[in-house]
């Protein structure tokens, strides 16, 4: 996918604009909103939020877009998962 | 003598010299006359070389595009500890530098190095993946050279073709491809299983047509046994190199391939995003070099349904040849691709 199609997949997903997707004063409090992870510092996130792996099963979710390591993730938690 | 104001710009070493609004021009002329005339590709137009006049002519420090046109920024390289230990590293620059993509390698960088670790290596992305939110690669270099003697086993085609024994230089090589592809599939695999998202073949074709080959190769294979893996394929330079000569893939000689031909090739093999290269004339100015490059690099995106990035860096893509890069000329570097090529990223 070009880019300004993956601007606009993403944009549309997060009910946002492709121009708002390079404005930190949006996307701030949208991934705030979504779970997507921020600075893990001063506070800017705080530690019942989502982040790291966590956050990536949101963006997952939201963008329906398969992340391979969240995929891992779930194989190797899964009851039969984890050892092989 | 001329009345003419002049502009500090800078040559290809990155050193600043004085130029009026004329040579400048002249020298986006020649640069785009240069291209065409080596690779056949159609000149820049007026409009694109007074597009480039008013970047290059600019006496700012800093430009940039346009609010809303910004685009995403690859990388190799961001999680080779530089400051700490190699996570610590790409959580520096998700966390700080707002990276758009991380890439986890080792500081050799090269595939040979690599391919005796590789579980070592997984295990890291592994770890890494888990406390990181930004696309996560691994990168290498095929980097092909070090599959031959004395570092490597096959014969060194470099040291046979002096000699005139060229037969046998075309096997070396043609051994080491076979090599280098087993262990391009090995190391996505691995990768691949610990959770990465994307592989780097970074500076494919430095050692000419036979490493291009093995990158095509397997690429190829990588797409087959993983649909939903990325992989980058970045070329070492404008022109592949003929260290063989007869090499093709898909039935396209390699040898002498522009950035054009080689895009088509890298994504029918199923690369997923493409970086070509344009090294910089250190005793040329920047104004020259930068029409050269999206002169050489335009035809690209007239063909490309993959995400285009030419190479920005330290002696490419019309950014000069040292180590610490003057800003002036990596903003206008970037705002020339983005405004006449629309690429999607760097």
């Amino acid at each position: 996918m070009r880019l300004k199609e993956a601007k606009q997949y993403v944009a549309d997903k997060l009910g946002v604009t492709p121009f708002d997707l390079s404005d930190p004063v949006v996307m701030t409090d949208v991934r705030n909103e979504y779970g997507f992870g921020r600075v893990h510092s001063y506070a800017i996130s705080q530690p019942w939020q989502a982040n790291q792996i966590e956050a990536k099963f949101n963006i997952a979710r939201v963008l329906d877009v398969p992340i391979n390591s969240v995929e891992k993730f779930k194989e190797r938690t899964a009851p039969t998962g984890g050892s092989r | 003598m001329t009345n003419e104001a002049r502009v500090p710009t800078r040559m290809g070493d990155g050193t600043f010299v004085h130029l009026t609004r004329s040579e400048i021009r002249a020298d986006l002329v020649a640069g785009s006359e240069v291209a065409a005339k080596r690779a056949k590709v159609p000149l820049l137009t007026d409009d694109e070389i007074d597009h480039l006049l008013e970047i290059y002519a600019s006496p700012l420090r800093f430009i940039g595009v346009d609010v809303g046109d910004e685009i995403v920024l690859s990388c190799d390289g961001t999680g080779m500890k530089t400051h700490a230990t190699r996570i610590q590293d790409l959580q520096s620059y998700e966390q700080w530098m707002g990276a758009d993509l991380l890439e986890l390698c080792v500081g050799d960088y090269s595939l040979k190095v690599v391919r005796t670790i590789l579980a070592y290596e997984a295990q890291y992305m592994h770890d890494a993946q888990l406390c990181t939110i930004a696309p996560l690669q691994y990168g290498v270099m095929p980097n092909l050279g070090l599959y031959s003697k004395p570092d490597g086993p096959c014969d060194n085609w470099n040291e046979l073709l002096p000699l005139g024994r060229i037969p046998e230089a075309r096997a070396a090589a043609e051994q080491a491809v076979e090599m280098a592809v087993v262990d391009m599939v090995n190391l996505a695999d691995s990768q691949w299983e610990a959770g990465a998202d994307a592989i780097d073949w970074d500076t494919t074709g430095a050692s000419g047509d036979p490493e291009f080959l093995a990158a095509l190769r397997a690429t190829k294979i990588i797409r087959e046994k993983h649909p939903d893996m990325g992989v980058q394929l970045g070329m070492a330079g404008e022109f592949v190199l003929g260290m063989h000569g007869q090499l093709e893939w898909d039935g396209v000689r390699l040898a002498g391939l522009w950035p054009r031909e080689q895009l088509l090739l890298a994504q029918k093999a199923g690369a997923t995003m493409f970086g070509p290269v344009v090294n910089i004339n250190t005793g040329k100015s920047l104004a020259w070099n930068m029409a050269r490059a999206i002169a050489l690099i335009k035809p690209c995106m007239e063909v490309a349904t993959i995400p285009v990035h030419p190479n920005a860096g330290m002696g490419v893509g019309g950014v000069p040849m040292f180590v610490h890069l003057p800003s002036d000329a990596v903003c206008r570097a970037a705002k020339s691709f983005v405004e006449l090529l629309h690429v999607d990223g760097l």
